[in-house]
């Protein structure tokens, strides 16, 4: 029998942080091949780094990302720090978790509300979405913008901020300087709480996968500036030997390498791993909406992230207060850090997962090498395997439905392909056998 | 009175960027409504999924042009927009990827890349203008969104947009900041530096870094004899002038000279 043979193609993939395509192949109800193609133009930082003087490395690197600067930030002085052996300030080291949940706050509610949640609800994007939904969408922009009002008051504005430096910041606020930010975060912490609810009660495809989850881990906090990298399989190290565990594989079809876990395959990095490995860790506030939301760890659903993402807008707003009603200001904005020949690396927990960097210096503080990983080249193999998983699972669905829900899976990961890409581009084909 | 005006129709295309600068456009966060209400947003695949085919009166590009296909589809976009607009440092100067035009881009490939082969890319990362004709070219690393605000409204408008090209020195005064350079010997760029930041870096105890590129007419020689009395070598005056916006003429020349000196 001549059963006739069906391509279903979308020529962009839209709401995602720079380019890339989709290719899924599907013969009857078998996937036969899936490629997340990042098409991004390779802009070579690691090339160009090398004789820039380590000063300049949190400036330079914040520019591979205008959606996460802070997260490069973070990472670049954190390994600078480690090579050079300077020791930052208790207060330095809250300013800059108060700065992250900064980030993590405006990245996640652009995700949530802007980017992921008209995938749910059935619209093209958030503009569209507000004709219906006005008080959410606006209550979506007003968190976001809390945040950005975070990463403005330490770093001078929202995206590439200049306040960043090896040994703390070039300018620390006064105690004064943070106050005016409580009003407005005790109003997102019940915005955040009242998006939890939100989002759970979304309608969510029944999809779970065996993943390996991988994150830092901190004896007494939720992971963002610190930690052992640790999986749900058994890995536990010290970020300086990330680089024997996790392998870049490069191939054809992607201007990102993708990265495997040495001898067992992909991993997922971001908020479902952050969430499932360090649970206990957050907040009661944040434990206790996750309760009402119905999730609780392991969830291996990864539509469910979304709910994960705004339970960590919970966590940043409770922890961004507890660091301002805290706050004493540093004696000095930044230590000194002497250049000398060394080796250095970080990981940090950008918005969408785990960042790491590696620089080595030489005597002068020029920079010889360096290495980064970010955390949508981590997930890219994933998200392919997602894929292989749920295409099948939906194989039977007409095209245009089929093809929406696979870049809304795509969507799950928040992938930012700048930091790797730009335009995703989704393209289904099917024949019958 | 029914002749309802059609709305004008915007469209945002990016090349190689980091996505920041139209991402200021969704950090207008208390004017996004309004612009959407003003304007249609026909094509903003960050945004929306809903694409609409061109023409558009407005046409926002970010990111510079890296690779022979961004070298084609320039030109499309050109076509399809009857206002085109460079937002940010990589759209107007090439952006820090600029940097690889003074090194050999196979090199570059052949240090991150396993297989070099697979990777396509231009030795030069180029600016928009050095391809198409530009209307109107919004400096910065990132841009200022109330900058890009004015642009879109006086666009709108069909006024010219105001934006200074004075320096950030300028700002500087304006906000009262004691100069890094002169009270401290700090290295500062402001004085060749276009304002539009709001005078950032002397504003958090640092020198500029020229973000928003040179501002017209700056007199580079000058700050360049004035760093080297300052103690800067030549390679930190080179390196100074080489960041975000390197390959904007005046800040090359700047740097060259300094080099070859």
């Amino acid at each position: 029998m001549n059963r006739p043979s069906k391509t279903v193609k979308v020529d962009y993939l839209a709401r995602v942080e720079g380019e890339g395509a989709l290719y899924i192949k599907l013969k009857g109800e078998r996937v036969e091949d899936v490629k997340l193609k990042i098409y991004e133009p390779p802009r070579l930082f690691e090339a160009f780094l090398r004789g820039r003087h380590f000063s300049e490395a949190a400036d330079i690197t914040a520019r591979i990302c205008g959606i996460c600067p802070v997260a490069y930030q973070m990472s670049a002085v954190h390994a600078i720090e480690r090579a050079l052996g300077v020791q930052i300030d208790p207060a330095v080291r809250a300013l800059r978790r108060l700065f992250y949940c900064g980030e993590w706050l405006e990245s996640h509610a652009l995700h949530v509300y802007m980017l992921h949640a008209p995938d749910f609800l059935g619209y093209a994007d958030a503009i569209q979405m507000a004709r219906d939904h006005r008080a959410e969408v606006e209550r979506g922009l007003r968190l976001k913008k809390i945040g950005n009002r975070i990463v403005a008051l330490l770093g001078g504005r929202e995206i590439h901020p200049v306040s960043a430096a090896v040994g703390g910041f070039y300018r620390t606020p006064a105690r004064s300087e943070l106050q005016p930010l409580v009003e407005d975060l005790k109003w997102a912490l019940d915005a955040a709480v009242a998006t939890s609810r939100w989002v759970a009660g979304f309608a969510f495809p029944e999809f779970e996968q065996d993943y390996e989850f991988v994150a830092l881990c901190h004896p007494g906090e939720y992971p963002l500036n610190e930690g052992r990298i640790v999986s749900n399989r058994g890995l536990d190290i010290d970020v300086s030997q990330y680089e024997d565990h996790f392998q870049e594989l490069h191939v054809r079809h992607s201007n990102a390498l993708h990265s495997v876990v040495r001898g067992r395959g992909s991993y997922l990095v971001g908020p479902l791993a952050r969430f499932n490995l360090n649970f206990s860790r957050l907040p009661e506030t944040a434990r206790q909406t996750a309760a009402e939301c119905g999730i609780t760890p392991p969830c291996r659903n990864p539509f469910r992230s979304i709910i994960v993402r705004a339970i960590e807008m919970v966590f940043a707003c409770g922890e961004a207060l507890r660091i301002i009603a805290d706050y004493e200001p540093p004696p000095v904005s930044r230590l000194e850090a002497r250049p000398r020949a060394a080796t250095g690396w970080a990981a940090t927990e950008a918005p969408r997962g785990l960042l790491y960097h590696r620089y080595e210096l030489d005597e002068q503080g020029l920079i010889r090498a360096a290495k980064i990983v970010p955390p949508t080249s981590q997930n890219q193999k994933r998200i392919e395997d997602d894929l292989w998983g749920f295409a099948a699972q939906i194989a039977t669905w007409p095209p245009e439905e089929l093809q929406w829900l696979c870049e809304k899976a795509v969507r799950n990961y928040d992938p930012c392909i700048s930091c790797a890409t730009h335009f995703l581009r989704t393209e289904v084909e099917r024949s019958e056998l | 009175m029914s002749s309802e005006r059609r709305k004008p129709r915007l469209a945002v295309f990016k090349f190689a960027s980091c996505d920041g600068c139209q991402l200021s456009l969704l950090d207008a966060e208390e004017e996004l409504l309004a612009v959407a209400e003003a304007v249609e947003i026909a094509y903003f695949p960050e945004a929306s999924r809903a694409m609409s085919r061109g023409p558009y009166d407005i046409g926002l590009v970010e990111g510079s042009v890296t690779t022979h296909h961004d070298a084609e589809r320039i030109q499309l976009v050109r076509r399809q927009c009857r206002t085109l607009i460079t937002i940010g440092a990589c759209a107007t100067a090439g952006g820090i990827q600029a940097l690889r035009n003074w090194a050999h881009v196979e090199e570059f490939v052949r240090a991150i890349y396993a297989t070099p082969q697979y990777i396509r890319t231009l030795q030069l990362s180029t600016p928009i203008a050095e391809h198409v004709q530009v209307d109107f070219e919004l400096r910065g690393c990132p841009i200022s969104k109330h900058q890009l605000l004015e642009v879109i409204t006086a666009t709108l408008a069909g006024r010219k947009p105001n934006i200074p090209t004075y320096s950030v020195c300028m700002e500087c005064k304006r906000r009262g900041t004691v100069c890094v350079a002169v009270a401290k010997g700090v290295p500062c760029l402001g004085p060749v530096t276009q304002a539009g930041c709001g005078a950032l870096c002397p504003a958090y105890a640092r020198g500029c870094y020229g973000c928003h590129g040179p501002m017209e007419s700056p007199n580079t020689t000058s700050l360049t004899t004035q760093l080297r009395i300052w103690g800067r070598t030549d390679a930190e005056i080179v390196r100074a002038f080489r960041g975000f916006n390197a390959w904007a003429w005046q800040f090359r020349r700047a740097s060259e000279e300094c080099e070859r000196s």
